[in-house]
């Protein structure tokens, strides 16, 4: 019974933002202002979908098209990591879905009225598993920085997003990969909203030769830490 | 982190037994917004978990949907949520992670619409176990897990949604924790064959009973 998992830890609040943050306008009417209910774990939190590329398929390559048309403008990257929990244990076959602007800074959403180009080869989304030993790894473009009204000449610094599930719905995790060196960094307040200086900086991907592929693409490491388990109870080694 | 994991195994002393000391101890990622831009990977297909199933529904299978308005502080509509729900089969079990991947789970995922409204169309779900810790016997109402992802949700916001008239209604741990005068936000109401309803308020009056979980 070894796998039986009753639980994970709770976050210290400094490596997570916190859900009113003034900087970030749109927190102002969005956040609980009743205090949360701590919820202890069950079945519930503690099981997670399963998914499976046979009835998700893999997007592991945004450049190109699945009818192939044409490649993707901008500079081709290679974005890898390791996706495991606090213990370091790797989280094997978990579905990783990454969505971001094109070179441009332009999503290719309705809703992005930004006054930037369109690329009809690149949607800017995609999806990939991770393998035994937790790595996952695409290919993409670098995304472009873009404005976003919060506050006057507010610009986005290049992101891209992801969505992550674990082995437990209680690990479920939305959050944003960032560039080393980027200068817009230190003026975001979506980045900014964790305060832990070194938990912020884990957002941000490290290049990395090994990933980087000789006349192909640069690549970027980013390594994702989900929640761990609450250790188990000892009543699991007794026996009556 | 692989490196991280080699430095510190070399490091540890060998006549030490594995503890707490000389595993690994990492710090999970942080959580940032899914901004107003998410439904690049939204598929309006995954809203309805039976997709699988056509006529075959798992033995017992209660077709339901689940319908809600998703509001701000303000009373506006949100219109840009992603709202997730995860849930038992309608015997209260769920996948083991070694499971059968075209075995129905109860996953869904639904993007509001232009009034704030999510639809899911789903089984119920049966009672499942309150958990290890608990006695083989202590069982939960049939429930939903509710993650709900936003512009200006720097984290997803969780809740749990039931089902009026249950009767395990009653001694349900988590409904219990909550103060009555609130139970209701987490309680759908039926709208007849086979619907519910139940609008998620992220702020202010009526305020839905949000989670720490
Ligand atoms: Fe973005």
């Amino acid at each position: 019974m070894s796998e039986v998992v009753h639980g994970y830890r709770r976050p210290d609040p400094a490596t997570q933002p916190p859900l009113n943050s003034p900087a970030y306008g749109s927190t102002a009417a969005r956040h609980p202002k009743q205090p949360l209910l701590e919820l202890p774990h069950t079945p519930t939190e503690t099981s997670s979908p399963l998914f499976t590329a046979a009835r998700y398929p893999e997007l592991a390559d945004l450049t190109v098209l699945e009818n192939g048309a044409g490649q993707a403008m901008g500079e081709r990257i290679i974005v890898g990591g390791r996706l495991t929990d606090e213990d370091g244990r790797p989280v094997r076959h978990a579905m990783v879905e990454v969505w971001q602007a094109n070179a441009a800074g332009r999503y290719n959403h309705e809703g992005d009225t930004h006054d930037a180009p369109l690329d009809p080869n690149f949607l800017g989304r995609g999806r990939v598993f991770t393998d035994e030993n937790g790595f996952y790894r695409y290919v993409t473009i670098r995304p472009g920085a873009y404005p976003w009204r919060n506050h006057h000449n507010a610009w986005r610094p290049n992101h891209i997003h992801y969505s992550l599930f674990g082995s437990g719905f209680a690990q479920r995790m939305i959050t944003q990969m960032y560039f080393p060196g980027d200068p817009l960094l230190p003026l975001d307040p979506i980045f900014n909203t964790v305060s832990d200086e070194a938990a912020r900086n884990r957002l941000v991907s490290t290049f990395d030769l090994e990933l980087t592929q000789p006349e192909r693409a640069l690549g970027y490491r980013f390594d994702i830490v989900l929640r761990g388990r609450e250790a188990t109870p000892m009543e699991d080694d007794h026996h009556d | 982190m692989t490196d991280a994991t080699t430095s510190r195994a070399s490091n540890a002393t060998p006549e030490l037994a594995p503890s707490e000391a000389t595993m690994e101890r990492l710090v999970a990622s942080a959580h940032q917004t899914a901004g107003p831009y998410w439904h690049l990977v939204d598929f309006p297909e995954w809203a309805d978990t039976t997709r699988h199933f056509a006529d075959n529904l798992p033995e017992g299978g209660q077709r339901i949907t689940v319908t809600g308005v998703v509001r701000d502080g303000t009373g506006a509509p949100v219109t840009d949520a992603l709202v997730e729900i995860w849930h038992a089969d309608p015997a209260g079990r769920y996948p083991d992670g070694n499971g059968d991947p075209t075995a129905f789970q109860g996953y869904g995922r639904c993007a509001t619409d232009k009034e704030g409204r999510f639809r899911f169309v789903t089984l119920k779900p049966g009672p499942v176990p309150v958990g290890p810790h608990a006695g083989a016997n202590a069982m939960q109402a049939p429930h939903m897990a509710v993650a709900l992802f936003a512009r200006g949700l720097l984290q997803h916001l969780s809740t749990r949604l039931y089902f009026e008239g249950e009767a395990l209604n009653e001694t349900d741990p988590v409904l219990r924790a909550v103060p009555e005068a609130r139970r209701g936000t987490m309680i759908a109401k039926p709208a007849g064959n086979g619907a519910w309803t139940l609008d998620l308020r992220l702020q202010g009056e009526g305020e839905t009973v949000w989670m720490a979980v």
